[in-house]
């Protein structure tokens, strides 16, 4: 898997500013996407997952919200210093995004047809096929039973596992180098749950597309991602491949989220809970964003921010303990 | 059983008609949330429920707090039943048995102060003087981990585990001998869980409660309680002491459950029962075996014979026609 990053985002920083201060959400994400590659960004809500995933596809939010700084480098090409009208060309075509609820967004009056027709009528494939034709091909390959009928049914007469098949399809339809899934089976039934994982790695596979997978939930990132990026307070404080990052977690945060989850396979006594809550985005302390509930905290801790050093091959965190 | 039951559900049924033509006056079908189950809970104990959505453990937890009358079957509290009761008596019934629900979000009052929320059901109960419920209410909002002072704040001035910590303290301040906990941390960030686990258990062991826990999340349910059912389309399929279940699984439904935690780690892949399709309606549900339609070991008669629930050691009981 060394093939050159199809996604690159250096030191982005995307701040809202409000009129009781200003809100660093996303302050200074490096991370590199891979073709072929799923790549888990993990942490809580508030971290600013969700917030890098829309920096990149220049959603944000609000007015009050702007990445200030940074890049976004897609292909080589950087997202951010493109024309709102070149984005639009990004957006569904070379970045696709799957989000959490289906339910919300599918168009509850269009059909499932018209719904990705308008999907694939931006790409045309050159075979010649009818929309509805390549609307049924494009359901079949994300396995939903019956297509031919479900081209014209709406949203609310299919299952909410169905629903993010759909979205997935719309996602895939355009053949997107990259692939954004904002923690997509959260509203999902167990059992549905890894279905639609497995899904996803497959579609990866045969149509050689890097995922940013969001998540808070380790077992998904067990299952699905081949590196982790975890996120806390706005950085990421420790990335590497996945069997490093559950092996050998360096951040305190990384080794206490994976020690926090009850074990399916023995009886846990007490929890390792993390005391505390993460410190509000608007008065971030000087040092380690973690310090105040990290149980090995040191005095330069406080002081300064610990600079991401490597701790194995392609493996870095930001923390003075692995310095 | 150890401790002596303080919850028996006998056959509880409950179905929601499904009404059409002039002024809905035809009943058409009925929705079968929950079809004849029996379980009880001891006395500071705690009884896992899972199963996927639309399994009917909502609608179980619902009829146990008394919010919805069953079509048949009976909820017993300490041997008495709350059907048929009125006034005093079932507002006693209500304080003995509260709940905790999914999202902190929408189950406290915006407009009312901690303090309120958390002493509502004292002052309804007229359980003293003002001053006394303050000092009741500053003594739980303690034992929840929260300060004193913090009942004179607003929900939303508290993040979700702390919220979660507030509406399990009004769920206490009436000494219940019962809680009804329906998924209490999914709502939660992953690093808030387990300080609230902790402290549920902290306070069962110290208050003597018995939780009945909903939930979806196995590794949840092993963690917190002593017995475990589970539910698929409206009947319990397997019944047994948690370790018993987690240590030999004996319904299919539960395999395909278990085959569908996500790994604690990506060289630990389970392998086992990947169900296909989705859960049939519960408005036209399968005859026999409700689970044949989906179960891979599926035989003749599991589509004709509905299997009853059988004990095998030490009373873990499943309904399966393989292990008969």
């Amino acid at each position: 898997m060394d093939s050159a990053p199809v996604l690159e985002v250096r030191n982005l920083h995307t701040h809202f500013f409000l009129r009781r201060g200003v809100v660093k959400a996303v302050d200074g994400v490096t991370f590199s996407l891979r073709r072929g590659e799923v790549l888990g960004l993990v942490g809580e809500s508030g971290c600013g997952k969700s917030l890098t995933a829309l920096s990149i596809l220049r959603l944000l939010p609000q007015a009050a919200a702007r990445t200030i700084e940074g890049s976004v480098l897609l292909d080589g090409e950087d997202l951010l210093a493109k024309s709102p009208g070149e984005m639009r060309e990004v957006r569904g075509q070379r970045i696709a995004m799957i989000l959490q609820d289906p339910q919300t967004s599918l168009n509850p009056v269009f059909s499932i047809g018209n719904q990705l027709h308008e999907a694939l009528a931006r790409r045309p494939d050159g075979s010649g096929r009818s929309l509805k034709e390549r609307a049924v091909d494009v359901l079949r390959r994300v396995r939903l039973a019956a297509p031919e009928q479900r081209v014209g049914q709406y949203p609310h007469e299919l299952s909410g596992g169905m629903k993010q098949r759909v979205v997935g399809a719309i996602a895939i339809s355009c053949a997107p180098e990259v692939m954004i899934a904002d923690e997509p089976t959260t509203a999902l039934d167990v059992t549905i749950q890894l279905q639609y994982l497995d899904l996803l790695k497959e579609l990866q596979t045969s149509l050689d597309m890097g995922i940013l997978f969001i998540t808070h939930d380790f077992g998904v990132v067990a299952r699905m991602c081949d590196r982790v990026a975890v996120m806390y307070a706005g950085r990421i404080v420790e990335t590497g491949p996945v069997r490093e990052i559950f092996d050998n977690p360096v951040h305190p945060y990384t080794q206490a989220l994976i020690a926090s989850v009850p074990k399916l396979r023995r009886k846990t006594g007490r929890l390792r809970a993390i005391e505390g809550q993460p410190p509000a985005l608007s008065e971030l302390p000087a040092g380690c964003r973690f310090a105040d509930r990290c149980p090995h905290v040191e005095p330069r801790c406080i002081e300064q921010y610990p600079e991401a050093v490597s701790v194995g091959e392609s493996h870095s965190a930001s923390c003075w303990l692995a310095a | 059983m150890s401790a002596a039951p303080i919850l028996e559900v006998h056959g509880l049924t409950k179905h929601y008609p499904v009404r059409k033509g002039i002024l809905f006056s035809r009943e058409v079908g009925r929705v079968r949330a929950v079809d004849g189950i029996d379980f009880s809970i001891g006395e500071g104990e705690t009884l896992g429920l899972v199963g996927e959505s639309g399994c009917g453990k909502t609608t179980t937890s619902r009829l146990v707090l008394g919010l919805e009358a069953p079509t048949a079957g009976d909820v017993l509290l300490e041997g008495q039943s709350w059907q048929g009761l009125s006034g005093q008596d079932k507002q006693d019934y209500h304080a003995k048995v509260q709940a905790v629900f999914q999202d902190p979000w929408s189950s406290l009052n915006p407009r009312m102060h901690v303090g309120e929320i958390v002493g509502e059901s004292l002052r309804i109960a007229k359980w003293g003087t003002r001053a006394e419920i303050d000092e009741r209410v500053a003594a739980l909002l303690v034992e929840v981990g929260l300060r004193p002072e913090h009942a004179r704040q607003y929900p939303h001035e508290f993040s979700g585990g702390q919220r979660q910590r507030i509406a399990l303290a009004s769920a206490l301040a009436i000494e219940p001998r019962l809680i009804v906990l329906d998924e209490p941390v999914s709502a939660l960030d992953v690093s808030i869980r387990a300080q609230m686990m902790n402290l549920l258990k902290d306070v069962q062991e110290q208050d003597n409660v018995a939780y009945l826990l909903v939930a979806h999340d196995l590794a949840t349910v092993r963690h917190m309680s002593e017995w475990t059912a589970v539910m698929y389309l409206g009947q319990i399929v397997e019944y047994a002491p948690t370790e018993s279940l987690f240590e030999q699984v004996r319904h299919p439904y539960t395999k395909a459950l278990f085959s569908a935690v996500l790994p604690d780690h990506p060289d630990r892949q389970e392998e086992g029962i990947v169900l296909t399709g989705e859960v049939p309606s519960p408005l036209d549900p399968p005859g026999g075996c409700r689970f044949h339609t989906r179960c891979p070991f599926a035989m003749d008669i599991c589509s004709q014979v509905a299997p009853a629930l059988t004990e095998s050691d030490s009373g873990h009981l499943a309904a399966c026609h393989l292990e008969e």
